[in-house]
């Protein structure tokens, strides 16, 4: 309010202090009211009187700011009394005069080392409550797909078809695209440092083993973790949210059933044809830039992919496709159901899902060739 | 009080599509009244008050809130007129990531620069207004019940000193007893700090409990009339709606 900036004036009358407060006290001037109010001196002992007759305009923030002053001016033996309230703000004043005082109460804060702590301890657990909760759900999904076996009519058939087509035909386009383009990339890297020994032709050598063995396979479950885990843990998240899934149960549909099996059923299958699909583009693409980089012929770079790599080496990489594929999707659906609450959780779990899927597919992979390199040397 | 008309409402017509959802809707709230909005599913209660609210750009006709026409402002004029009210949405629309305290907080810092402790301070002051305990200050909204989501919602709505209080279904989803609670904490507010209080309702238990006036959304129009006027109304849905089996118990309620 311009002009009006006489809120509060202090008069000593017979050994009492009148503090007189005028003016509109707002929301609008709370925070020039407050600055003034808490600068304010106070001479201590004496009593004192809050007079509030000349307030003008009145709301709960500035009756607020009156109870503070009030609060302040009052001590254990002496309540500071208000004089000359108008009817109109006495209501007001008894509102507010009536609630509990203080700020908000803040969450606990911590030192920051005790925080640090807190937060490693915290964190170390999650990890391991994160493992066992994992394999826990690696076991009902067993049991159930076991459980489904025996009895084969409980299969959802539509459901699996429904989702091989979202995770298998729909991510051709995507893993073709990138197998091709990640083989071109290797020819050209791979014949650019071989030429200096003068054995370009080994980079068939490296194409092909490094594409079928591993690059391919890592790169589908990669896109795949990224494309369809995440939908998984975004379809059944929403669900969630909608209680659909308790739905499902109170009505005797087992979510594991329903919602993971045809899931797991359709990435277990839909992953190894991709690998192939990929291995099949990354040799394309390899073989395109054999021929404008180095001159290599199709026919001889078949001749000579089937000299020089062995079958075992798709093989390798094509045993790894169905495992991949399952932990792809019992990490989706299982972050999916683990969504609880609000939409905010949706996004947490979704992202957790691609985190966690990519990291475990990496794991499994150099587990994998540990493996491999024990058993064929 | 001054009767002054301060939400004004001339021929609204509003249309999904081909789908038209009002046709004329006619309303006026004086300062300081508390109108309910009812009708049957489907009638168009909450678009209404989306569109009084500017969320929902009406196809034809005229909202004017403290005489300035929705749609027709400068962004400063719509800020200015944001301040004026304050919207209670049908679960609370809390936002997730924030505290109580911290939800309370969002408009004051949007509209104001008070320093942290005094907007802390008024954030605690609102959110015991609306009846929560101090505790509830730091809770997250996902640690809340339905109820106590509401009246946190209720605290965020009042934080600015609105002097409109919008309401979205505001006791849907409260048992009996928790309804009537916070139906009493809306009529205290509402005489306390002289709200004017627009709130579309189901409950003919808050019809009688706290509301001047009531429009009734049928065939697309709105008919307005006190409690009594309307009950007298011939129209089948409106005297279905206030003879129906659960209007007895509501109108005894408040006769004894």
């Amino acid at each position: 309010m311009a002009g009006a900036t006489n809120w509060i004036t202090t008069r000593q009358s017979g050994g009492v202090t009148e503090v007189h407060l005028s003016g509109h006290w707002s929301l609008e001037d709370a925070g020039q009211i407050d600055a003034i109010a808490s600068n304010m001196e106070i001479t201590g002992s004496e009593a004192a009187v809050l007079d509030v007759g000349a307030i003008e305009y009145l709301d709960t923030a500035g009756a607020w700011l009156v109870e503070k002053l009030r609060r302040r001016l009052s001590s254990a033996e002496h309540t500071v009394p208000l004089r000359n309230v108008k009817p109109d703000h006495s209501v007001l004043l008894n509102l507010i005069g009536g609630l509990a005082d203080g700020p908000a109460a803040e969450p606990p804060s911590y030192s920051a080392l005790s925080a640090i702590a807190e937060r490693t301890g915290r964190a170390t657990m999650d990890v391991l409550a994160e493992a066992a909760d994992l394999l826990n759900f690696l076991g009902l999904a067993t049991v159930t797909s076991f459980r489904t076996l025996m009895r084969p009519s409980r299969f959802r058939l539509t459901s699996f078809v429904h989702h091989l087509e979202q995770v298998g035909l729909n991510a051709l386009p995507i893993v073709g695209l990138l197998s091709f383009l990640i083989g071109v990339v290797l020819a050209y890297q791979g014949a650019d440092q071989l030429r200096r020994f003068g054995a370009e032709i080994y980079t068939v050598n490296l194409l092909g083993i490094s594409m079928l063995r591993e690059m391919a396979i890592l790169l589908t479950a990669i896109i795949v973790a990224g494309r369809s885990g995440s939908a998984f843990t975004a379809q059944i998240g929403t669900m969630q949210v909608n209680e659909e899934v308790d739905a499902m149960r109170t009505i005797g549909l087992d979510p594991m059933e329903v919602l993971v099996l045809p899931r797991a059923a359709a990435l277990l299958v839909a992953l190894p044809l991709l690998a192939v699909y990929a291995d099949l583009m990354g040799l394309a693409g390899g073989a395109l830039m054999s021929l404008f980089v180095l001159d290599i012929s199709f026919t001889q770079f078949t001749e000579r992919l089937k000299e020089v790599v062995p079958i075992w080496a798709f093989w390798v990489g094509l045993i790894k496709a169905p495992v991949f594929g399952f932990v792809i999707a019992l990490i989706g659906c299982r972050e999916g159901l683990k969504v609880q609450g609000s939409a905010d959780s949706v996004g947490r779990q979704t992202t957790r899902s691609v985190v966690v899927s990519i990291f475990l597919v990496i794991v499994i992979d150099a587990v994998f060739s540990i493996f491999f390199s024990a058993v064929w040397v | 009080m001054t009767n002054e008309t301060i939400i004004s409402i001339r021929g609204l017509q509003t249309r999904f599509g081909a789908t038209t959802i009002h046709d004329g809707v006619d309303i006026d709230v004086t300062q300081g009244e508390v109108m309910a909005i009812v009708g049957a599913s489907g009638t168009g209660k909450s678009v209404l008050l989306r569109a009084i609210l500017g969320l929902v750009p009406p196809s034809q006709g005229t909202i004017r809130l403290f005489g300035k026409q929705r749609g027709h402002l400068s962004a400063e004029e719509e800020d200015v007129l944001e301040r004026r009210y304050g919207v209670l949405f049908q679960n609370g629309a809390l936002f997730s990531s924030l505290t109580v305290a911290q939800n309370v907080m969002v408009p004051l810092r949007e509209h104001t620069n008070l320093s942290p402790t005094l907007m802390s301070e008024i954030a605690a002051y609102k959110v015991a207004m609306a009846g929560l305990p101090r505790d509830a200050c730091a809770k997250y909204p996902s640690e809340l019940s339905g109820g106590m989501r509401k009246r946190a919602g209720l605290a965020r709505a009042l934080a600015l000193d609105p002097e409109i209080l919008f309401l979205d279904e505001p006791t849907a989803g409260l048992d009996p007893i928790g309804a009537a609670e916070f139906d009493n904490l809306i009529g205290d507010l509402q005489q306390t700090l002289g709200l004017t209080v627009v709130m579309v309702t189901h409950d003919l238990d808050s019809l009688y409990a706290i509301c001047d006036c009531v429009a009734v959304l049928v065939d697309k129009r709105a008919i307005i009339g006190t409690i009594d006027e309307l009950a007298a109304n011939q129209h089948p849905w409106i005297h279905g709606y206030f003879h129906g089996p659960g209007s007895r118990v509501a109108a005894a309620g408040v006769s004894s």
